[in-house]
């Protein structure tokens, strides 16, 4: 049960979020309101809006709320975040300070970084200057990750990398790379290291890859004979694997939520595209109780969610329900699109033109993209055998 | 699991403790063999209310420990897990009728006996095999009710009845006018048509409209808690069989094909659990009780269906036995599905608070 707050402590919080609602009046663009989010992976499509809302927040460190103040961050506690986040919500404004360095690279470098390097890449990912990108996949380096053949050969001041990755999530418009490559090929995990990679770097050519969404979040992306310096290693040589590893752990509790999900609730749908009887209610029962079928399990998942969270927090650990949460969140996502797709009937699957409003394009758009969900960042196969052997203790044919 | 604090945390503990070594499995399966209808054990009942679980929710005053739902769900919780046969769970919901509905006369008159274990109550409500609170026919007048209801469960054991009528809920005493006939079904357990021809009956006047929706919510929030008990044991016996039966020269629990079944299990139970405990805490806190009662039955109803399928399905022809335990927990399973909403009538119910 939670403790009795003391009155001072909720006095500093009252204080705390007067000061927030005092900074968003102040400083968030009236235009931006209710705009689900920033200018996205491409710098190019940044509004001067935009770029005002990002260096406001970033400046305060408050888009990183719980990172160390010295290194750029809010320097807050998780309390402070909280109300940061509520109160972004309420004026409907978004945190500006967003992608893979804030995600996944940050919290990673924070833990095993120099300070030289932490120093170096932190505040920017703070300031949201600098964009990240992930150098993991590779042709046949899947869900079987650790076969990655991509080398860093040591060449005495910097090592020689040549090879190929793929699924680069925006990597035609990405200032670094953070990537995991090998150093070693005698040992299969422990020849793993993770480095830093500039991406104006000679030698290296990004090919943005067409999706059945019709866009290319991610690249192919081509080393040749490209030079890094020794001092872009993070931790030692052949430690990468347990960095990548830590990383991919930030990206999972990050994903779970993700896949098509649609802004609107599928009952409401259902009332626009459908018809209602005397009573209000949704005249097709057969739909009516699918909608409501699904909405059950998502209320459980975002109550599973929740109790991950607080498990979390009392235990000073990761939950084990922590590892369901992937693919509980990502597999609904997909059946939340698809179910929003079968209530619109052919009006929800149009591709372009006119005839079609920008709700129903895009969510044609992220029930497509929404496939990728269940792929990336460890497909739901892999989280499978993430809960048998870590969780539950089967393990394979000895 | 939810967060508790140290008292809840202590009750739990308890009754795990008694129910592993005092009420295992195999104290089922003689009540069982004993074939009487009211098919639990007094002596066990007696026990747990000393231990204060059959007056949980009931305030102190009225003899009670006035612990909670959550409390009382821990309880409950632990009793699924070996399929202890008690009257608790639908004595704690028509005490909980009582204390909405009641006068203070007969609060002071039952409560402190339901609490003491001396009386037990059960619901009466459904007039059909399927749960339909809104298909009522049963009515009173001069204070006698008249009218039939179908498949009570501890009919036999309860002597105090909460029966819903079409103008409110009141209470019969079994005695005069009541009539019970056996409806063994396959689970075992005690259920009873109920006639009450001329039966004086007791209006519980106070709750006002939402009263009977209010008891029902908290059934359906305490059986879930019920089922959740069973669904972890049945997980938990099917991967420990995983791991010991051994075939193609390696144990089960190696195969990637059970790997994966195993781990959609545990995704689900987290969902049941999840859905569960943020009913019962519903209840606790006051706020949004409807609805989280429906998202906690339908899930329980879902998860465990899967979940009960599963476990025979794993253990291959030792689950068809009646030797093992798995079956048991199968049979079980379909009746609490069916109690105070199937998974149609809760997806209806959820649609219809949702506004569509």
């Amino acid at each position: 049960m939670a403790s009795q707050p003391k009155i001072d402590r909720k006095d500093d919080a009252e204080a705390f979020r007067l000061e927030v609602r005092q900074f968003i009046a102040d400083t968030f663009p009236e235009e931006l309101k209710n705009r689900s989010a920033g200018a996205g992976l491409d710098p190019t499509a940044e509004t001067p809006a935009q770029k005002i809302w990002r260096e406001a927040v970033g400046a305060r460190g408050w888009g990183t709320p719980t990172w160390p103040r010295e290194y750029g961050g809010g320097g807050l506690n998780r309390k402070q975040a909280g109300i940061i986040n509520e109160d972004l919500a309420k004026a409907g404004a978004y945190n500006p300070i967003a992608g893979m360095g804030v995600m996944m690279f940050g919290p990673t470098l924070l833990e095993y970084g120099s300070e030289k390097q932490k120093q170096e890449h932190i505040p920017p990912i703070c300031r949201g200057e600098i964009r990240w990108c992930q150098g993991y996949s590779e042709p046949n380096a899947g869900s079987d990750l650790a076969n990655l053949q991509t080398t860093a050969e040591d060449k005495g001041d910097h090592y020689l990398v040549n090879g190929q990755k793929t699924w680069t999530s925006g990597g035609q418009w990405a200032d670094k790379c953070f990537a995991i490559v090998r150093t070693d090929r005698s040992d299969k995990h422990k020849g793993i290291s993770f480095m830093l990679i500039d991406m104006d770097t000679p030698g290296i050519e990004v090919r943005p890859i067409n999706m059945i969404s019709g866009t290319s979040p991610f690249c192919e992306t081509f080393f040749t004979d490209v030079k890094v310096p020794k001092e872009n290693l993070v931790g030692e040589e052949g430690q990468g694997w347990t960095i990548g590893k830590r990383l991919l752990q930030h990206e999972r509790t990050n994903l779970s939520g993700g896949g098509g999900r649609a802004s609107a609730g599928l009952a409401d749908i259902a009332k626009k595209y459908g018809e209602v009887d005397a009573d209000g209610r949704l005249a097709d029962p057969v739909m009516r109780n699918r909608i409501a079928n699904f909405e059950i399990r998502w209320n459980s998942f975002l109550l599973t969610a929740r109790r991950a969270v607080e498990e979390s927090k009392a235990l000073g650990g990761v939950s084990e329900i922590s590892s369901a949460l992937k693919k509980l969140g990502t597999t609904l996502g997909q059946e939340r699109a698809e179910l929003a797709i079968q209530i619109m009937g052919l009006q929800g699957l149009g591709w372009e033109g006119d005839e079609f409003s920008a709700a129903e394009l895009g969510g044609v758009r992220a029930w497509l993209y929404g496939k990728a969900t269940t792929i990336y960042g460890g497909s739901t196969e892999i989280q499978n055998n993430i809960i048998a052997k870590r969780v539950l203790g089967m393990l394979d044919h000895q | 699991m939810a967060i508790l604090n140290e008292e809840q945390e202590m009750l739990r503990d308890m009754a795990r403790e008694w129910t592993t070594n005092e009420s295992p499995v195999t104290e089922f399966r003689k009540v069982r063999s004993r074939g009487e209808p009211e098919a639990f054990s007094r002596d066990a009942y007696a026990t747990m209310a000393e231990m204060g679980w059959a007056g949980v929710v009931i305030p102190e005053d009225q003899g009670g420990s006035d612990f909670g739902y959550l409390s009382a769900g821990l309880v409950v919780e632990e009793l699924g897990k070996t399929l202890t046969a008690s009257p608790m769970v639908m004595n704690t919901v028509a005490a909980s009728a009582i204390m909405f509905g009641g006068s203070d006369e007969q609060k002071a008159r039952w409560l402190p006996q339901l609490a003491s274990g001396e009386a037990i109550a059960t619901l009466a409500i459904d007039e059909g095999a399927n749960h339909n609170p809104a298909r009522i026919e049963a009515s009173v007048s001069g204070g006698k009710l008249t009218g039939t209801k179908a498949f009570v469960p501890e009919a036999h054991g309860a002597n105090l009845f909460v029966v819903a009528a079409k103008d409110g809920l009141y209470l019969v005493e079994k005695g005069d006018g009541v009539s019970l006939t056996t409806r063994k079904l396959t689970d075992q357990r005690s259920h009873a048509d109920v006639t009450f021809d001329g039966a004086p009956a007791d209006r519980l006047a106070n709750g006002g409209d939402s009263l009977l929706n209010d008891v029902l919510d908290r059934a359906r929030i305490l059986t879930a808690a019920e089922m959740l008990g069973m669904a972890q044991a049945v997980f938990d016996t099917t991967l420990g069989y995983l791991k010991q039966r051994v075939q193609f020269n390696q144990v089960l629990a190696s195969f990637q094909a059970l790997q994966h079944r195993m781990a959609n299990l545990f995704a689900d139970l987290a969902q049941m659990r999840s859905a569960v405990e943020a009913g019962l805490q519903a209840v606790d806190s006051g706020f949004g009780i409807a609805r989280a009662a429906t998202i906690a039955k339908a899930e329980a109803n879902r998860v465990l269906h899967i979940m009960s399928n599963e476990g025979i399905q794993l253990h291959g022809g030792i689950g068809m036995t009646d030797e093992y335990d798995i079956g048991l927990y199968f049979k079980r399973a379909r009746v609490l599905e069916n109690a105070f909403g199937s998974s149609g009538y809760l997806e209806d119910r959820f649609a219809t608070l949702g506004g569509y």
